[in-house]
């Protein structure tokens, strides 16, 4: 390059030097910027294959879990077993293993061992479903009911071929004998595969089968509205205070570095705030959503601020000088001209925010919300989960039912995050105006 | 009680916001000029109402478990709790809550249950007292406003100054926030360093966070060096940082200069969603794919592969900062004026050339900050490394060995019961500190690189 550009003085000659160095050195050149562009798009092929093994890992192990294999039983509520006087009590299980094994012929119920794997194929909550029914209904007493009972892990792992048959045995989850009992109920015909709806409408539990995300969701859709009420108003309040009205003061300032730097501190140190201040100071429950709300507000604010002041400055002062033109005081050409115009732009901030909330995960660990609970919450005060908290909850257990679970509950988070970002940029485009 | 009391303070705006704006309208209608709208003069009611009452309520509801607390202690009889330590008294008191919550356990001595009703009678008492406190309050501010209206009164003035206040306030969250930041780490810390000398925890080489279960218990002392835990932490951020800072700037050098307007419509999406998913997400996908997957590919190789090894671990925090480097780049790239670039290419600069000799030097300060805010991020990450790092500090640097990180740490010592007396918790605030304090100067500083060169282009 420099060749090309330092003066020649006798020009004829050394023109056409040049222009052959220049062609000489031509192919290296353009070797170096093939190379160049090779590892560009080779860097950017790394994201998207990451991004896709991501997506692909968690969609091959979590599909499964959207369905729940269940065996149908025609149980006779043995009256000898289960007492109308004595309810809630009763030999519910004695009941649903006796249904089992009529679908079972060849089975000696007698054999304490045997009777041990029948009783293991149906879950562990098999037995309270029928408690419950009998309780509404305690003209059930003595009559055959039709009842269709999630099946225990190993066997739902065995249905969907999570469980290899040819593995040695000694290896398997399941003996040779269990298999054989699962596949003369497959060949009865009652044996189904619904989509689970227990994943959506049960709490968490111990028993795989049985867990599902109902305290999560409960738990997050509340530290979210508490988020929400606490961090919009004070956001958009601070927002307007700085673009608007503050004075250029070091005061000023000293308020934008803070928030600035609130925006880069690591979330787990608002944990810790959150436990000292919240927990061991003012008192408050541990494992609340409210708790989780209020740290997660806290995190969310700067985003919102930062969304806000931008939303605002992309009004044009034309607006603001026609309104203080006709005489509107300061704060009148804000809230009835700027923010109104600003909106869009300010909840679609407030909607990312939110989603970078839902996500969060280790200031909520920190108070406590990665508690064993086996009820959704009914108030933002009760002991709850969220689900992010519920996912690392799932994914350091160690029963092998959880990995397709956690997936399953990993695909229901990206699916609001998904959602959220959507409402986001349907705001932007259909209300964002430009000037 | 507390809705009733939300209940009042609701009811009292409203009514509030409907006297004064009558009021002033009367005044309007006898043919009088107001200074200010007639809402303007029910917004003053309103928010004189709303804003003390609403501070009252809170300080409330925040105060009055502590003073309950407190009262009951003091009145339950001298001999019972008279040599207890505190950990004892807070365990009594939880047992008397619940108890008066109904949750009662075997038969609790006569003085604890007398001390659970007390509690209740003292919780419907401070319920009450709460409603009649803010009723009469309310009622106070309703009689004084409404007795302000009048032709002259600047009612929307008065409006604007709460308004500001409000405004104020709202804007010194993040003041409150970063010195309630300081100030827990700060009290924690202290008590930490009270049971262990500073010079151990800084420059202590071993980290062994356990406490003696009984007293006087050898080999159980606990060491508190931070030493491994922060080469740790630096292992990792090494080995997030090798990955993700190439990948990062030629993805933004490639979609800078050279990309097709298609592709960049494809790439930027795809970058935003690796940013957006959630780092537990990652973290998962850590344990469930990368670590196997390196540790299969170690084992063909015969060489033995921890099953946390920091590698995975960094590597997948690798692909968490890569859009993050990506965008800083791509935005200091572009922020390079336009005829820097021309001037490079009239020379007959190849677009390579131009990147790499004009435009990369040029950027270089901003890509700087953005690598430095990657490394505030990569120390600070927090589930990634709980999930897939060790928990057991050694100080190594090998990337194939497990180590453990701050953050883990902090997680780990903090899960569970936590009494903030021994130094296992406290040291989990010490931990914090430090980091609070390396990615600040480090976010200082990557700031006011960015900053710094954002004004030579201006």
């Amino acid at each position: 390059m420099t060749d090309l550009s330092a003066p020649s003085p006798n020009a004829p000659r050394r023109e056409r030097g040049t222009a052959e160095i220049v062609a000489a050195s031509l192919p290296r050149r353009r070797r170096k910027q093939r190379l160049l562009q090779a590892a560009g798009i080779a860097a950017i092929g790394t994201a998207f294959l990451v991004l896709f093994i991501l997506i692909a890992s968690l969609v091959s192990t979590g599909w499964q879990a959207f369905r729940q294999t269940h065996v149908t039983l025609q149980v006779y509520v043995d009256p000898a077993e289960i007492r109308a006087e004595r309810l809630p009590r009763g030999g519910f299980d004695d009941v649903l293993t006796a249904a089992l094994a009529e679908l079972l012929p060849g089975v000696d119920l007698k054999d304490r061992k045997t009777r041990k794997k029948v009783e293991g194929i149906l879950s562990n909550g098999a037995q309270f479903t029928l408690r419950d029914m009998v309780v509404a209904d305690p003209g059930l007493i003595g009559q055959t009911v039709s009842l269709t009972v999630p099946v225990s892990d190993p066997y739902d792992q065995l249905a969907k071929g999570l469980i290899d048959r040819q593995t040695p045995e000694i290896n398997r989850r399941l003996k040779d004998d269990e298999i054989a009992m699962f596949d003369q109920l497959v060949a009865a015909g009652v044996v189904s595969r619904p989509f689970n709806w227990g994943l959506f409408t049960n709490a968490d539990s111990r028993f795989p089968e049985l867990a599902g995300l109902k305290g999560a969701l409960m738990g997050s859709f509340w530290a979210l509205l508490t988020c929400f009420v606490i961090a919009f108003p004070l956001g958009i309040g601070a927002a307007i205070y700085l673009e608007e009205f503050a004075p250029r003061n070091r005061f000023s300032d000293f308020i934008e570095v803070n928030i600035n730097n609130l925006a880069a501190v690591p979330s787990v140190v608002f944990g810790l705030l959150a436990l000292a201040v919240f927990i061991g100071w003012f008192g408050l429950p541990r494992s609340a959503p409210f708790v989780g709300g209020m740290t997660l507000a806290l995190m969310t604010m700067p985003t919102i601020i930062i969304a806000t002041r931008a939303a605002l400055k992309a009004v044009p002062p034309s607006i603001r000088e026609a309104a203080l033109g006709i005489g509107a005081s300061r704060q009148q050409v804000v809230f009835h001209h700027v923010l109104p115009l600003a909106m869009p732009g300010i909840l679609t901030g407030t909607i990312i925010g939110l989603a970078q909330a839902l996500g969060e995960t280790a200031p909520l660990l920190l108070i406590g919300m990665n508690a064993f609970i086996t009820s959704a919450p009914a108030s933002p005060f009760d002991s709850a989960t969220a689900l992010p908290t519920q996912i690392f909850i799932w994914a350091d257990s160690p029963e092998r039912g959880f990995v397709s679970r956690t997936s399953a509950a990993i695909l229901v988070l990206l699916g609001f995050l998904v959602v959220m970002n959507a409402i986001a940029i349907y705001l932007r485009q259909r209300f964002e105006r430009k000037w | 009680m507390t809705s009733a009391a939300f209940i009042v303070l609701l009811a009292a705006t409203l009514t509030g916001y409907w006297l004064n704006r009558r009021a002033a309208r009367e005044i309007r209608a006898r043919g009088e000029r107001l200074h200010s709208l007639t809402t303007y003069h029910g917004l003053f009611a309103a928010l004189s109402v709303l804003v003390p009452v609403l501070v009252v309520i809170l300080a409330w509801l925040l105060l009055q478990g502590p003073v309950i607390d407190r009262i009951v202690l003091s009145g339950l009889p001298d001999e019972a709790i008279a040599n207890l330590d505190v950990n004892e008294r807070s365990l009594i008191l939880s047992e008397i809550k619940s108890i008066a919550s109904g949750r009662v356990f075997g038969t609790p001595e006569e003085w604890k249950l007398a001390a659970a009703d007390r509690l209740n009678d003292l919780r419907n008492l401070s319920g009450w007292l709460m409603v009649a406190v803010s009723a009469l309050l309310s009622a106070v501010i309703l009689f004084v406003t409404r007795r302000r209206v009048s032709a002259g009164f600047r009612a929307r003035d008065a409006v604007e100054r709460i308004v500001s206040g409000l405004m104020i306030f709202c804007s010194l969250v993040a003041i409150f926030t970063t010195i309630g930041i300081v100030l827990a780490l700060v009290f924690e810390t202290s008590k930490f360093l009270s049971m262990v000398p500073l010079t151990e925890f800084l420059f202590g080489l071993n980290w062994e966070p356990q406490i003696p279960i009984r007293e006087g218990q050898i080999a159980a002392e606990g060491a508190f060096g931070w030493v491994p835990v922060l080469v740790g932490t630096l292992v990792i951020t090494v080995v997030a940082l090798t990955f993700a800072v190439p990948v990062g700037l030629f993805t933004a050098i490639y979609l800078n200069e050279f990309a097709s307007p298609r592709l960049r419509a494809v790439a930027k999406p795809v970058l935003e969603i690796l940013a957006g998913v959630p780092t537990v997400v990652y973290g998962f996908f850590a344990i469930l794919v990368v670590a196997p997957a390196i540790r299969s590919f170690g084992a063909s190789l015969g060489i033995p592969v921890s099953p946390n090894t920091a590698l995975a671990a960094g590597g997948v925090m690798g692909v968490m900062l890569i859009p993050f480097i990506s965008s800083f780049a791509d935005d200091a790239l572009s922020a390079v004026p336009r005829a820097l670039r021309d001037g490079a290419l009239a020379l007959g600069a190849t677009r390579a050339e131009t990147m790499l000799n004009v435009l990369f030097p040029a950027a270089i300060p901003g890509i700087v900050g953005g690598v430095l805010l990657a490394v505030s991020r990569a120390i600070g990450e927090t589930m990634i490394v709980v999930m897939a790092a060790g928990l057991i500090a050694k100080l190594t640097i090998n990337p194939l060995d497990s180590v453990t990180t701050i953050t883990v740490q902090i997680v780990t010592l903090l899960i569970g019961d936590t009494s903030f007396d021994n130094p296992k918790t406290l040291a989990a605030f010490a931990l914090g500190m430090m980091l609070f304090i390396v990615t600040l100067l480090i976010n200082v500083l990557a700031l006011r690189i960015v900053r710094k060169y954002r004004e030579i282009y201006d």
